[in-house]
């Protein structure tokens, strides 16, 4: 009893290293936020596209999507375009685009210039469908189910390793279920 | 004196809000309520600051938002969870009191019962020292006496 006593503060330090450790491992971003509509049903929204459809909710439901808020304005955006241009051509992959509070010529300019990775584009000119998903920093990608749930967002621009660990292998589960 | 007008104004300066004059409402009831929840809410890009006092973009999205649904009649509480519903509890700078944040709001009362706890077991189980109140005996006061002696010379 006496002995346990004395373990207790060596106890405690360990619970608050291994809590250390955990919030200050590298590639942990302390402002990411997980999204508060995790596992609900994306907000509804329809909007004209910038080149010919427009998007909307339900009528993309039916298959898992990834849904991309994205601008022209947005330098981090350009950093993940890439990765986008390789998960639309080589995976295939249903990704769908929403132009926020930007201007639709300048969106058209640049994916003239670095290509279009999106099936369709909705214009979010006023940032109110964003405000709906709870976008705060863009460009933010949502993975959504066939049922038009969202299972997972990113924040900030996707990154190969998150793209190859996390965001295939989800698509994957969630095309099989 | 007018250095005391000018630095009292400047005092005065620094509490202005980021609220831009062409969000505000007519209504001053509503505006004042507007103001009070937003005092409330995190702004999600600085994360320190509310969005009254941020400059940010979404702060300011979040203003306008907090407005229309006011004008639209809600209560502040459905204001406040319209945003909580978007943005999650996070938003709120000051959490609400549920089974998740126990912990933050009962810890460190907890602690420091633990710890008083702690201490009142210490001090009952160290040994007291006991006062021998009976006479001296014959043989201790030869000795107190040979002492006081000495101390005498």
């Amino acid at each position: 009893m006496r002995r346990a006593l004395f373990i207790l503060p060596l106890l405690l330090f360990l619970v608050l290293a291994v809590y250390f450790a955990l919030a200050l491992r590298p590639g942990r971003n302390p402002q990411e936020l997980p999204s508060a509509l995790i596992d609900k049903e994306a907000p509804a929204f329809q909007l004209p596209g910038l080149n010919g459809d427009g998007i909307a909710r339900d009528a993309l439901k039916g298959q898992p999507i990834l849904i991309n808020f994205f601008a022209s304005w947005c330098l981090p955006c350009r950093e993940e375009h890439p990765l986008l241009m390789r998960l639309a051509e080589q995976e295939h992959v249903p990704l769908y685009g929403i132009d926020y509070k930007d201007k639709p010529e300048a969106a058209r300019r640049l994916l003239q210039e670095f290509g279009d990775p999106y099936r369709a584009i909705g214009v979010d000119r006023d940032g109110s469908v964003g405000l709906d998903f709870g976008v705060y920093g863009v460009p933010e990608t949502y993975v959504l189910d066939s049922s038009g749930h969202i299972r997972k967002r990113f924040v900030g621009p996707l990154t190969a390793e998150e793209v190859n660990k996390e965001l295939l292998p989800l698509l994957k589960a969630l095309q099989r279920s | 004196m007018r250095a005391i007008v000018l630095s009292v104004l400047l005092v005065l300066a620094s509490q202005a809000a980021a609220v831009e004059p062409g969000e505000r409402l007519s209504n001053p009831a509503l505006e004042a309520r507007a103001r009070s929840i937003s005092t409330t809410l995190r702004c999600l890009v600085c994360q320190n600051e509310s969005i009254d006092e941020s400059n940010a973009d979404l702060a300011h999205d979040i203003r306008v938002l907090v407005r229309q649904r006011l004008l639209a009649g809600d209560t502040d509480t459905q204001v406040r969870q319209a945003i909580v519903d978007r943005y999650g509890q996070f938003v709120l700078l000051n959490p609400p009191v549920e089974p998740a944040t126990y912990l933050l709001w009962f810890g460190p009362v907890a602690m420091l019962l633990i710890g008083c706890v702690g201490v009142a077991i210490w001090l009952r189980r160290r040994p007291v020292a006991t006062i021998d109140t009976a006479p001296l005996n014959e043989d201790e006061q030869r000795r107190l006496d040979t002492l006081l002696r000495e101390l005498d010379h």
